[in-house]
């Protein structure tokens, strides 16, 4: 049984369309990462599993219910997303903008419990952003921020977790301190789906890969089982060795040298 | 009791208390308009006047009669223009739009041209109607063209259809004035935007519209919150943006309209009202409205009295606003950072 399912997806934006019958099984309690070359659907499907996308046709189901018939406050307790490019309001401090994630949880009545405080103070130190509460989010750097929108996401206290792109226009190092970041959130127990260019951080972090080309699941499975030069060739047409990683024995992909190659006299 | 926030987030009780001081601006502002202007009225009989003008005397008079009247129109188009304003740059994400953007102005200016073309009357009330009226059916057009199209009312789209509606009915406006010399006069007064002249039947008219859109405003704080965010995270933490994006059109029709029903275009105080507010207490709509909701009065009212004592007739409103407004505003704008929503 997964929480998050979809069945027999056709997705299209106006007449383009991205896939058809579709369908994917995020495993309970993985990491999921979702790869692929440009434009093969990885961040539609993201998009369709948030509800952000309706389906042309198919179903996506959380927890057995299909969510288009679920109410939006109601999936946003289940469900949290980190999109691609939030907008951030101008001026807007750490606090402020990590207290929005209570949104599904309030309403008219229900302004702001213990239980809010309580989510928002528990997300910033889970990201390590709680002396930066009083900052204005404009002025820190991008790793910091995409750690504040993280926190945002957490606050929501959601057991499922969507990331699009999380590293994108992040240097290496903040890349790998965000994905660390994901991966011990994971390891507290959510379910994470992100989709992430980088198949080698794909490769490491991930415990089911889910590899997409042309609108399909080409395979899925744990990295280690499922990555091979075969599956990089045919997923994004490069040719490559698969090696052990030395740090992590994870796969490591080698694109293959198309212009200088080890032979006996460079070496 | 909800435990209190950290005074990073909010500072509640500060709030509570810069909001108290400013209501009593807003009473200080009404006690001057009452007070003052061009017949002299001793304090003392300022308050006989609004609470028992049977007395008769010609100071009581104007107290009752002409100030009360046009205060309390003033505290009304205030809290409407400056509230529409706040929600019209969230709903565009854009800090410097402007009411008037979703065509209301140029949508009642037509329409009252037209009913002033068309019955050579300029009753004040017939005006009243038709602006509501023309600003209500400027808004809508705006929105069905700007919804058209793939992701529905995108800001962007709605502010050009905005911009193409208030064009069309602007030309429409001078033409019908150009065909029929008699309208000039009547639309005249109108068009300058003034708290003086209109009876206290216009308020009435006017007054359970700017009631409701205020109150459809004030509950829209946090959706609008949600909003600013994009429209991928606000619907991620289970916002509808196309629901709050009606309600507040709505909201900004009901307010605006009104406004300009009752007193004319009001140029500027629904754009730098918020604008001030924000650089004042940041981006959180649940702060920028109820403070724009008071401090727009208090400059509308400041501007009238100003208007009342500085010419020898009296300078319309809507000129003294643009007058004193814009180069106030100019100076924040160099000054401060342009902050985003």
């Amino acid at each position: 049984m997964t929480r998050l399912r979809a069945e027999d997806l056709t997705l299209a934006y106006e007449k383009r369309v991205v896939a058809e019958r579709l369908g994917v099984q995020i495993p309970d309690g993985s990491f999921t990462v979702i790869v692929g070359p440009n434009a093969c659907g990885k961040s539609t499907l993201l998009r369709a599993l948030a509800r952000l996308l309706r389906p042309r046709e198919g179903t996506v189901y959380l927890d057995g219910d299909p969510i288009g018939a679920l109410a939006p406050k109601r999936l946003a307790r289940r469900l949290g997303l980190l999109p691609q490019s939030p907008l951030t309001p101008e001026g807007i401090t750490v606090g402020d903008l990590v207290a929005r994630g209570r949104y599904p949880h309030q309403s008219l009545l229900r302004q702001w419990s213990r239980e809010d405080e309580a989510a928002v103070t528990e997300a910033m130190e889970a990201v390590g952003v709680t002396g930066l509460a009083d900052r204005v989010v404009d002025e820190l750097s991008g790793g910091q921020r995409q750690r504040v929108r993280l926190a945002l996401v957490l606050a929501q206290r959601t057991g499922i977790l969507l990331l699009d792109e999380p590293t994108t226009y992040l240097d290496i190092a903040h890349q790998i301190e965000v994905l660390d970041l994901c991966a011990r959130l994971h390891e507290e127990g959510r379910t994470l789906v992100a989709v992430l260019h980088d198949l080698n951080h794909a490769c490491r972090y991930a415990t089911h890969l889910i590899a997409m080309r042309g609108g399909e699941v080409l395979a899925e499975g744990p990295p280690a089982e499922i990555v091979t030069a075969e599956l990089v060739e045919r997923v994004f047409g490069l040719p490559c060795r698969v090696i052990a990683d030395p740090e992590t024995a994870t796969p490591l992909i080698v694109p293959a040298g198309r212009r200088r190659t080890l032979t006996a006299e460079n070496l | 009791m909800p435990p209190p926030r950290p005074p990073a987030r909010g500072g509640r009780g500060s709030h509570r208390l810069r909001l108290a001081l400013l209501a009593a601006a807003l009473l200080a502002t009404v006690v001057g308009s009452l007070a003052i202007g061009a017949g002299h009225v001793p304090l003392g009989r300022v308050l006989s006047g609004v609470f028992s003008p049977d007395g008769g005397s010609r100071a009581e008079l104007i107290v009752h009669e002409l100030r009360l009247p046009r205060t309390l129109l003033g505290i009304a188009v205030g809290m409407a223009l400056g509230l529409a304003g706040a929600v019209m740059q969230a709903l565009t994400r854009n800090p410097l739009a402007e009411p008037g953007l979703l065509g209301v102005n140029g949508g009642a200016a037509l329409a009252v041209v037209l009913v002033i073309a068309a019955t050579r009357a300029d009753d004040v009330l017939v005006c009243v109607w038709a602006a509501f009226a023309g600003a209500a059916g400027a808004a809508a057009l705006v929105y069905l063209i700007g919804a058209r199209g793939r992701g529905g009312a995108a800001p962007a789209r709605l502010v050009l259809a905005g911009a193409a509606v208030n064009a069309v009915s602007s030309a429409l406006t001078a033409g019908v004035m150009l065909l029929t010399p008699h309208t000039f006069g009547g639309f005249r007064f109108w068009q300058v935007g003034s708290l003086g002249g209109r009876e206290m039947p216009v308020l009435l008219r006017v007054l359970p519209f700017i009631a409701a859109g205020t109150v459809l405003a004030l509950l829209l704080a946090r959706p609008l919150n949600a909003l600013g965010m994009g429209d991928d995270a606000g619907r991620a933490l289970g916002s509808r943006p196309g629901r709050t994006r009606v309600l507040g059109a709505a909201a900004v029709v009901l307010l605006c309209g009104s406004a300009t029903a009752a007193a004319g275009p009001i140029a500027f105080l629904g754009l730098a009202v918020p604008f001030i507010v924000r650089t004042a207490v940041g981006p959180d709509q649940r702060l920028v409205l109820p403070y724009s909701l008071l401090l727009a009065p208090v400059l509308l009212l400041g501007a009238d009295i100003i208007g009342r004592v500085s010419a020898p007739g009296e300078l319309e409103t809507g000129i003294v606003t643009a007058f004193l407004g814009a180069p106030l505003f100019a100076v924040m704008v160099r000054r401060g950072r342009t902050r985003d929503l």
